[in-house]
Parts: C-alpha cells; structure tokens; sequence
C-alpha cells in the first residue's frame, strides 16, 4: 500500500507513481497531508483507489479514468473534472465546477458543491448531498444530476439533454430549462444513482426533475430575447 | 423650346454601399445576423505594406543555391519533456472535424507530414484521420471540450489551450445543424441536427492565475512531456502574450483577424479584433521584457499567404507562423474548377464564405459524403506539401537576400514599411525615412 505524504514528496512522484501503473492494476495509494495541492490524482487511467487524507486544491482527479478516489475533505475548484470513468466521493465540500465536462463515471459530493456544478457535464453521473451553487448544470450536454438539497439561481442554463434532480428548492431556472415529468423510467434511474451513490433514507419520489424544453436547438430570432 | 436641368450621373452611397444595402435586405427579411466563414474580408495594413531592404553594401548576401538557410524551429524549449521539432516554420492551424470533413483533414495531416510540420485538432476532438496521418499533431483544449480525453490528450504531440481565435476573439464556436451529422454528433455528445454554439470560456477556469493551474494540470496528466501552447486572438497582444508566459506557456499562438473562423457572426469577423500587423510587435515586446523572447515561441497566424509573408513575421519576431485559410485553398477550397457549383449557390469561386451550411462544393468544409468524396486526400495532401515548400523556399530566398543563413536572423532592421499604418504597427520605418510614427525622428 503505497503512501505518499506530501509533507515531505513532491505532488510530481505522487502522480507519476499513479501513472506508471499497470493498466488493469487494483493498487490501493494513501495521501497525507495534501495541503491544498492542485492536480491531485489528475490523469488516473486504472482501476486503482485513493484515499486523500485532507483537501485538495483544483482538478483533484482531473480526467479520472476508472480509479476510485477519495478526498477526506473538501475539493477545490475543479474536482473530477473531464471525468472518464471510476468514482470521484468528497466527504465535505466541493468549490465550483465540481465535474465540469465530465463524460463518465460517478462523483459524489457529500457535502455542499458551489457554482456551476456539473457545467457541461457530458456524460458524467454528479450525486451532491447538499446544495449546489447558480448556473449549475451550464450546457449541460449529457449525464445525471442529482441535488439532495438546493439548487442556486439559473439551474440547468442552455442545457442539452442532461437530466437534473433536485429534492429541494430550485432559486430558479435558466434559459430553457424547464420541470418535467417524472416518469417510473426517471424514478428507477434516481434510486440506482442514489444507491450507487451510498445515499439511504431518501426516496426518489421526494425529487423534481428539470431537463431541455428544447426550444433554443435551432435559432429563432422569436427566441432572442431568451439569450 | 423648353429648358430642362442636365441630369447628374446615378451614384451611389460610398457608405450605403450595395454590399451594405444587401446585407440591411438580407437582415430584414430573415432576421437572422449574418454567418460566415474565413476571416476579415476588409483590407486592414498588412504584410504587403511592408518591405525587405535586401543586401547592399553594408550587407552582404547569401548565394541562392549554395549556402544554407536553416528553416527548422523547436518548439516547447521552456518546459516540455518533448518539445517538437519542426522542419520548417509553418504549422497549419486548428481547424475541427465537422467543421471539415474527414477527408480534408486527413489531406491536412497527409501534407503537413510531407513538409515536416505540425497540423492540429479543433473544436470537436481527434479524428483517427488526422492522427494517423499527421506525424507531428496539436491537440486543442477549448472552452466546449467537445470530443475532450486523456487518451487523446497523451497521444498528442502538443497540446494547445485556446483562449480564442483572430475571427473572433471573445466568441465560441458554432457549428450549424446542417453540419452536426451522426459522427459529429456523437463526437461532441450532442444532439443530431441542432444548432451548436460553443461556450466562448472555459468550464472550470477564469482569469490567468487560475489557466497557470489549468496548465499545471494538463501537464501533470501528460507527465510534463507536451509542449503546451496558448492561443488568442489578436486583442490585447502585449498583455495577453505576458500573461500566457506567466501562466507557463511554452508556446504562445497569436491569431490576427484575418484568421479564418469555420463560422461566426460577419459583425465579429469585421469588427471585432485587431489585423494581424499590429498584434506582432506588442507580443514580441512582451517576450523581450520578459527576456523570454526565443525561449518561449511565438507563432503568428492569420492571413500568412506566401514565403514573403513568413519572412516578414519572423522579421518582425516570430519563431513560426499557422496557415489555416491558406491550407484549405492549396487543398482546393473555392477552387474555379467548381464554378458552375459555386454559381448554383450564388456565389463564385473566390468568395464562397457560406462554409456553415455544409454544401461546400470543393468538398473540404462538409460532412456531405458525396462532396467530400470530392478531396482525394493524398494528392490534396501532396497538394499543400508542395505549397508548404513553396513558402518556405520564398521564405529562404528573402532571408538569403538580407544575408541571412537562418530564418530566424531576419530582424525588423531588414524592413521597411510603404504606408504610414504599416510603419506605426510593424515598428518599422517609413520607407525612405528613418521615421516611425510615435517613437523615433520628424
């Protein structure tokens, strides 16, 4: 079980350590005191774990590719961003977009997650236990996310076909985005992200579900005043 | 007998001019702005106001065919593991599949490999096409991320984070539904069919502290191996250049207007941006003052048309120069040989700009399978070779005038300019004068 305490080794070997893997490699790696560095974890592409004892700067697990990392503590901007694939959980907080363009895989963010959650997000399944900051889910292309809590100002702004859950408030909506439905596909779908998420106690039932009203896909001058 | 008043001849508005009065008809009846492709089609000062001095008694040449010139370039010196070599200095621009087609952009690579230089992705990610046919590829980090991975990101040779283009600096790109067919689509995760406008920022970073991070980050994925560019559009050259250096930049790409977009609004392409001239000076300045002038490379693009041209932005400072309009001619864009298609369009060849609906006649800017049948890639490959060869034995001519054995030793002190403009962008003196408006003499 490698350790690596960035109290005395460079964030360099850390990931180059984690680079140098083999690719189907099931290695488990220790962090200590990460003090805040960014790129923690970046350009992880096996399936190894991470556990990061403290909290990390930007882009902890940038570009994850199917390691499952774990920051015992709070994220900085950037978390998981352009995700593959793996698992990305924050214990505490994480700063503004947490797993923008992310593509694949799953980040659970157990506390609360700041602006522009999941912008772009193509792909990628975002669980936040707690609220989420304005122009969350900014042309969001693809992807599921789910809100325990809140939802700031502007949720879902220009989206694509990205699907938003939110069980609690929503401060309000974007341009295009608009409440939909929840049909029994949307309330199957919410109770596996919850339960792969770790998430008990809560019922599927209790969410909203937000998407694309579609109506800004091809330009209409009739639309202007929606930009 | 009556008398009746002479009549003047008809004129027309110098300011309402018919292009203007067709374009105020076009508004009103599609209330839509007007979408195009290329560059600034105005005439800005450019790389024609300027002049080399050639050899004299104080300097004397080189012989044509018998002293060597040196055109290569390494780029990425400042940090990369791997910086990249080049044989001669001139890389082909960022153009995206699904802005062209597959075809096209293995020409591209074919005909960039041939000369020994680099081609590079786009807004839409990496095609098989023109990574294995491009032996020397830039991978561009955009504010959409279409089509955006590590995989990719380490089979790159470069990497190029774009802040934005000379078209448009300040706009995102746009890919128009005609064009967004099943493979775009799925590139970009997009839906078919619709009208795609990408962010103009990026997703997860604002401002230059934060791209020092960004950059930070990529090169920690890629082990420190890439040389990492930054490209803008030509806005605020001086600043920009220093604060790309600052974010650690080996390479800084600096786009004029004149640079070609794939599509954007005709009022960003016109308006906004400053001409390629007046962008070369204030970026070089900024690597001087920095003392990072050849340590950190400055490619130069927008409008390079001929070795004449590539000589005169190495003068004036560059170690490199992009051609992107340029290499989809030499490949056969608005080539005449396509006329009767053109004028089917309403167009001719020469000016068809309508890249964004995809029925580009040559073949090169659409996803239309049978027209891009019509690029055969390896001799439109061969095509742009030939081209590039051309350019830079222009190039080695000029440089062996001025007495030069290097391209890179052309200097700003081989010129001079023909207009009053050129001299005060290009920091040249007018000709026949020692004066250049705003800092030296009378």
């Amino acid at each position: 079980m490698p350790t690596f305490d960035l109290a005395t080794t460079t964030l360099r070997s850390l990931n180059q350590a984690l680079h140098d893997v083999a690719a189907d490699s099931t290695d488990h790696f220790e962090v200590k005191n990460p003090r805040g560095s960014h790129a923690l974890a970046a350009g992880v592409a096996a399936p190894v774990s991470v556990e990061i004892h403290g909290s990390t700067g930007y882009y902890c697990a940038g570009m994850n590719d199917g390691g499952t990392i774990t920051v015992h503590g709070s994220a900085g901007p950037g978390v998981a961003e352009n995700m593959m694939s793996g698992t990305v959980v924050i214990e505490g907080d994480a700063s503004q977009y947490a797993g923008a363009t992310g593509r694949g895989g799953l980040l659970v963010i157990k506390g609360n997650a700041s602006s522009r959650c999941g912008i772009s997000m193509k792909g990628i399944d975002i669980v936040v236990g707690g609220n989420i900051g304005h122009m969350s889910a900014f042309m969001a292309q693809s992807g599921n996310l789910v809100v325990l809590g809140d939802a700031g100002d502007s949720l879902g702004d220009s989206l694509y076909e990205a699907r938003l859950f939110v069980r609690g408030s929503v401060k309000s909506l974007g341009a295009d985005c608009i409440e939909k439905e929840m049909r029994p596909e949307h309330l199957a779908l919410l109770e596996t992200l919850l339960a792969k998420a770790g998430i008990t106690g809560v019922a599927a039932a209790e969410f909203k579900r937000y998407g694309s009203a579609r109506k800004l896909y091809n330009f209409n001058i009739d639309n202007a005043a929606a930009y | 007998m009556s008398y009746s008043n002479p009549t003047t001849t008809p004129r027309k508005s110098a300011t309402f001019d018919d292009y203007t009065l067709s374009e105020i008809r076009r508004a009103a009846a599609t209330g839509i702005y007007d979408i195009r492709g290329g560059g600034t089609k105005r005439k800005v000062p450019h790389f024609d106001d300027l002049l080399f001095l050639g050899a004299s008694i104080s300097r004397y040449p080189l012989e044509g065919y018998r002293e060597r010139c040196n055109t290569s370039v390494t780029l990425g010196t400042r940090f990369a593991r791997k910086p990249i070599e080049l044989k001669i200095p001139i890389t082909i621009a960022g153009m995206s599949f699904g802005a062209l087609s597959g075809p096209a952009k293995e020409a591209l690579g074919r005909g960039a490999s041939i000369a020994g230089t680099s081609t590079t992705t786009g807004d839409g990610g990496m095609t098989e096409e023109e990574r294995g046919h491009s032996e020397l590829l830039v991978y561009q980090v955009l504010p959409s991320r279409y089509g955006m991975n590590p995989r990719d990101l380490r089979r790159a040779d470069a990497i190029e984070v774009v802040i934005g283009q000379g078209a448009k600096p300040g706009g995102g790109g746009m890919l128009l539904g005609q064009k967004i067919s099943d493979r775009v689509a799925e590139m970009r995760t997009l839906p078919k069919g619709i009208d795609q406008r990408s962010a103009c920022r990026h997703p997860d970073w604002t401002g230059p502290d934060d791209l020092e991070i960004k950059i930070g980050e990529l090169r920690e994925i890629t082990d420190w191996e890439k040389p990492i560019y930054v490209k803008v559009g030509g806005a605020r050259p001086y600043y920009d250049t220093a604060l790309a250096v600052k974010a650690g930049a080996d390479v800084v790409v600096l786009d004029g207007m004149q640079g070609g977009t794939a599509a954007t609004q005709e009022v960003f392409i016109e308006h906004v941006g400053m001409p390629t001239l007046a962008c070369i000076r204030p970026a070089v300045q900024a690597l001087q003052d920095l003392g990072m002038h050849r340590k950190v490379q400055l490619i130069i693009s927008g409008g390079i048309r001929n070795g004449a041209d590539v000589a005169k932005a190495l003068a004036l400072g560059a170690d490199a120069v992009s051609i992107g309009t340029a290499a989809m001619v030499a490949i056969g864009d608005n080539d005449p040989r396509w006329e009767a298609d053109y004028n089917a369009l309403g167009t001719t060849a020469g000016a068809y700009d309508d890249w964004h609906e995809g029925k580009d006649p040559a073949g090169i800017t659409t996803q239309d399978p049978a027209l891009s049948a019509r690029v055969d890639p390896v001799a439109a490959g061969r095509r742009l070779a030939n081209y590039l060869k051309v350019m830079t034995l222009e190039a080695q001519t000029i440089a062996r005038a001025c007495g030069k054995n290097d391209l890179h030793n052309l200097e700003p002190e081989d010129l001079c300019a023909l207009t009053i403009e050129a001299s005060a962008m290009a920091g040249v003196p007018l000709a026949g004068t020692s004066w250049i408006p705003g800092k030296t003499g009378f």
